[in-house]
C-alpha cells in the first residue's frame, strides 16, 4: 500500500530550458514551455485530491483542478475558458506567481519534489489560446457610468477587464509611454516576454478600455477633478518609488536603484544600445543588494549585459531569501554568486566619483522579527572591503509619493500605503484601491485579485443602485 | 500619442525652438515645470524645460541645444513632424509672487528655462533684472524676448563678443552691489550649466540673498520611480523630478550633481557616433 502511494503521480515532466551558457547571452524566455504531449502527461499526474488544496491556496481560488482535467483530455480551449473565468492574465501569472508558496506548495506530490507544475500548465493553456487567437466570449451591455482606473499594472488590468465586462466606460491612465506597469518596466523579458504583456494590453484596447498614456493623475488633472468626472475610481498605482539605504557614497557614479536599473533595461531596452538610445553602464563586477525577485531580476539582467562577475549581497541566508525558488535556482545556475550574511556599510569611490569598493559588515541571525524571519544582526568590528564597479540596491519600494502628494484627501499609513476597507474602498466613497499601492511589495496575483474584487465592489455600488433599493428593501 | 510640431525655428548654430501640440501639458503648465519627451519607438526619455505655452492653441514651446543623440535628431525634425511622446507638466512650479527686486541668471540653454519665470515674475509686479550669458554672441538666445519681458536685461559672453566680457556671475555681483542702496536684490534665480549655478550661489551667499537653482539632472521616468535624478540638498537625498527641479541653491551639493551628470558620458558619446553613422548611411 505504502509503495503504491509513492509511485502515484510519478515524476514531474521536466521543463526544457535554454542552457545557462546560452541564455546569459540573450533576453529570451528561460523556460521553453511544455509541448502538447508533455503538458498532457504532466496534467495526468494530478491526484485529483478531494479537498483541492491547490485551489484553496490560490489567492484568487482559480479552478485549477478543472483546468488540469481539461488539459489531460487535450481540451485546451475549455481549460482556457475555465482559467479565464477567474484570471484575466494567466499567461503572466503562470510565469510570475510564487507557485511554491501557493498552489504547488500544497500539492501532495510537492513534498518529494514533484508537485504538479501548475504554473507551467497555466502558461501553456494561455499561450495556446494566444497563438490560436482564441478569446473569451462575452457580450458587453453598455452602461453610461464612467470609471477611471489609475495605473495599468496587474491590479489596473484586472479591474479594467471586469469593469468593461460589466459594461462600464473605462478610462485607464498610465504615466509612462507604455502600459503594463511593473509587468513592463520591472519584470525582465527572459522571465516574462514583452510580447505577452503587449498582447494583454492590446486585449484591453480590443474590449474598449480607453488607455491614456503619458498621463499622470495629479499632474495632468487634479485628483479632485477626476472624482467629479467619474462615477468611480480604482487606484492601482503600485509601489514604484525606490528605497535607498541612506549610507555614505550612495550618489557615486555606478550606484543604481533596482528600479532605475530595470527601467533602463526592460522598459527602455538599454541592452540593445545603441540601437535603442537609452544607455546603461556597468563595471566588471556588480553587487546587487537584496534577495527578492527584483534583486534576482537585476542580477540576471546584469549578467546578460555582459558583466563578468555578479554577486547577490544578502544580509540573511538563501533559506530566508524572499525570491521565488525558480528565480534563485536560475540565478545560481547562471553563475551568480550569492554572498550571505553581509550588509553594506558604505560605498567608496575613486577621485573621479566612480564607485570602486564597498565596505560591508558580516551579519549573524538572531531571533525572529515581525516578518517571521530571523533578524540579521551586525557583527561589530567585522568590516571588510569588496571591489565593486556597480551596485544595484534592490531593497524594495514604496507607493509613489508624487501621486499621494497630489491626492492628500486619501488616507495612508506610515509607509504611504492607501488605507481601504474590506471592499477595497478608501475612506472616500466611490474611490477604491488595490495591489501594491495598498499592500506595499506584494505579488502580481494578489494585485490581480484586488483589481477583480474592486471591480465587483464598484459594480455593486454603482451598477444597480436604484434597483437594489427597490428589490431588497 | 503624437505631438505635431507646429513651428520650428533655428535660434543659433546649436539651439533650436519647436512648438508642439500638447493639449494636456498646455492646459496645466506653470513656470518652472518641465516635460519628458521621446521621439521614436527606440528613443530615450529626455527632460526638457518648457519655455512658453499657448493655452489657446494648446501648444508648448521647447528650446533645446542639439548636443546629445536625441536633441540632434530632434533638431532635424520639421513642422508637421510628430514628437512621439510628451508627458508633463512634471516637477513643481516656481514660487511666483512679489519679492521686490529679482535677478534671473540664465546661461546657455538655461536662458530658455528662465524666460517663463522672468515673464511671470515681472507680471507679479517684481522689478526683474535678467542676466543672460553664452559662450559667444551667436549662441545667445532669446535676447529680444528677454528685453521685452524683463525690467532690465544684461548680457555676458565668455569671449566678449556681446555685453560684458566674462561670466554672468560677475554681472550678478555688480547688479547686487548696484541695488544695495535701493532696497537690494531680494531673490536670485539661476538656471544653466551646473558650474554657473554653483558660482551664482557663491556670489549671493555672503549677501544672504535667497537663491534658487533649477537642477537639470539625468532623469528616466521623471515621476519619482527611478531615482536617477537624486541630489543632496543640505545633506538629505532629494529627487529633482518630484521634489524639485528648483532647490535652495545655497544647500545644493553642486559637485555631486555635476559628478552624477557624467555617469553616462562615454555611452552618450557612443550614441552620438552611432546616430551620425546611421544618418550618413541613410544619405
Amino acid at each position: 500500500m505504502k509503495k503504491k502511494r509513492i509511485d502515484l503521480g510519478g515524476y514531474r515532466v521536466q521543463m526544457q530550458e535554454q542552457s545557462p551558457e546560452k541564455r546569459i547571452k540573450n533576453f529570451q524566455s528561460v523556460p521553453l514551455g511544455y509541448s502538447q504531449e508533455e503538458v498532457v502527461k504532466e496534467a495526468k499526474r494530478c491526484l485529483q485530491c478531494k479537498g483541492i488544496p491547490c485551489e484553496l491556496d490560490c489567492p484568487i481560488n482559480m479552478k485549477i483542478l478543472e483546468m488540469i482535467r481539461e488539459i489531460a483530455i487535450e481540451n485546451f480551449e475549455k481549460a482556457f475558458f475555465i482559467i479565464k473565468e477567474d484570471n484575466p492574465i494567466p499567461a503572466i501569472t503562470g510565469r510570475v506567481c510564487p507557485q511554491e508558496a501557493q498552489c504547488e506548495g500544497v500539492c501532495p506530490l510537492y513534498q518529494r519534489g514533484h508537485g504538479i507544475n501548475i504554473g507551467k500548465l497555466e502558461a501553456f493553456v494561455a499561450d495556446w489560446a494566444r497563438l490560436k487567437g482564441t478569446k473569451e466570449k462575452f457580450q458587453i451591455k453598455e452602461k453610461q457610468q464612467k470609471v477611471a482606473v489609475i495605473g495599468s499594472g496587474p491590479a489596473g488590468i484586472s479591474c479594467a477587464v471586469d469593469l468593461r465586462k460589466f459594461g462600464y466606460q473605462v478610462t485607464m491612465f498610465e504615466a509612462l509611454h507604455k502600459a503594463g506597469g511593473v509587468l513592463q518596466y520591472g519584470i525582465p523579458a527572459f522571465r516574462l516576454p514583452t510580447e505577452i504583456v503587449d498582447y494583454e494590453i492590446s486585449y484591453l484596447d480590443e474590449i474598449g478600455v480607453d488607455i491614456r498614456l503619458d498621463f499622470f493623475v495629479g499632474q495632468n488633472i487634479k485628483f479632485s477633478e477626476l472624482r467629479k468626472e467619474y462615477d468611480a475610481i480604482f487606484i492601482g498605482t503600485g509601489a514604484g518609488a525606490p528605497l535607498f539605504m541612506n549610507i555614505p557614497g550612495e550618489n557615486l557614479k555606478g550606484v543604481y536603484s533596482a528600479n532605475e536599473f530595470l527601467i533602463r533595461v526592460n522598459l527602455m531596452k538599454a541592452y540593445a544600445f545603441p540601437k535603442f538610445d537609452t544607455p546603461i553602464v556597468c563595471g566588471e563586477t556588480i553587487g546587487v543588494i537584496g534577495a527578492g525577485n527584483v534583486a534576482m531580476d537585476a542580477a540576471r539582467c546584469a549578467l546578460r549585459l555582459g558583466v563578468e562577475q555578479v554577486y547577490i549581497l544578502y544580509r540573511r541566508t538563501k533559506k530566508e531569501a524572499p525570491a521565488r525558488d525558480e528565480e534563485i535556482q536560475h540565478a545560481l545556475e547562471e553563475g551568480i554568486v550569492l554572498k550571505e550574511l553581509i550588509s553594506p556599510n558604505k560605498f567608496i569611490g575613486d577621485d573621479k566619483g566612480w564607485l570602486k569598493e564597498v565596505e560591508l559588515f558580516n551579519m549573524e541571525l538572531g531571533d525572529a522579527d515581525a516578518s517571521g524571519r530571523p533578524r540579521p544582526i551586525k557583527i561589530e568590528g567585522s568590516e571588510f572591503i569588496l571591489k565593486m564597479g556597480t551596485i544595484v540596491e534592490a531593497l524594495g519600494s514604496r507607493p509613489n509619493r508624487l501621486f499621494l502628494d497630489k491626492a492628500p484627501e486619501l488616507e495612508v499609513n506610515k509607509w504611504g500605503q492607501i488605507k481601504v476597507n474590506n471592499n477595497l474602498m478608501t475612506q472616500i466613497p466611490g474611490v477604491y484601491a488595490g495591489g501594491d499601492a495598498v499592500r506595499g511589495n506584494a505579488t502580481v496575483i494578489l494585485a490581480l485579485g484586488d483589481g477583480r474584487q474592486a471591480a465587483a465592489s464598484i459594480h455593486k455600488q454603482i451598477g444597480s443602485s436604484r434597483q437594489s433599493i427597490l428589490k431588497w428593501e | 500619442m503624437n505631438h505635431i510640431i507646429v513651428r520650428k525655428k533655428t535660434l543659433s548654430k546649436e539651439n533650436f525652438l519647436i512648438e508642439i501640440k500638447a493639449p494636456h501639458v498646455a492646459e496645466r503648465f506653470q513656470p518652472g515645470q518641465f516635460v519628458i519627451i521621446r521621439i521614436s519607438e527606440t528613443g530615450e526619455r529626455i527632460p526638457l524645460t518648457v519655455a512658453d505655452v499657448n493655452r489657446g492653441a494648446k501648444t508648448i514651446t521647447l528650446i533645446f541645444q542639439a548636443v546629445g543623440r536625441t536633441t540632434m535628431e530632434l533638431s532635424t525634425l520639421n513642422e508637421g513632424d510628430p514628437v512621439l511622446n510628451c508627458v508633463g507638466p512634471l516637477g513643481n512650479p516656481s514660487e511666483i509672487k512679489k519679492f521686490g527686486q529679482v535677478a534671473c541668471v540664465g546661461g546657455g540653454t538655461g536662458i530658455a528655462c528662465i524666460y517663463p519665470l522672468v515673464q511671470a515674475l515681472a507680471k507679479a509686479g517684481n522689478e526683474v533684472t535678467a542676466i543672460i550669458g553664452a559662450r559667444n554672441e551667436s549662441l545667445l538666445i532669446l535676447e529680444k524676448e528677454m528685453k521685452a519681458a524683463a525690467t532690465k536685461t544684461l548680457i555676458a559672453t565668455d569671449d566678449g563678443s556681446k555685453g560684458h566680457h566674462g561670466f554672468v556671475t560677475e554681472v550678478l555681483h555688480k547688479t547686487i552691489e548696484a541695488h544695495r542702496n535701493s532696497g537690494g536684490i531680494s531673490r536670485v534665480i539661476t538656471i544653466g550649466p551646473v558650474p554657473m549655478m554653483k558660482a551664482a550661489a557663491e556670489v549671493t551667499r555672503p549677501y544672504k540673498i535667497p537663491t534658487i537653482a533649477s537642477l537639470n539632472t539625468i532623469m528616466v521616468d521623471g515621476t519619482g520611480m527611478c531615482g536617477s535624478c537624486r541630489a543632496y540638498i543640505d545633506g538629505v537625498m532629494k529627487l529633482a523630478c518630484i521634489d524639485g527641479p528648483e532647490f535652495d541653491a545655497h544647500k545644493v551639493d553642486f559637485d555631486d550633481v555635476l559628478s552624477r551628470m557624467e555617469m553616462f558620458k562615454v555611452k552618450e558619446k557612443q550614441a552620438v557616433e552611432h546616430y551620425q553613422k546611421i544618418t550618413l548611411e541613410k544619405e
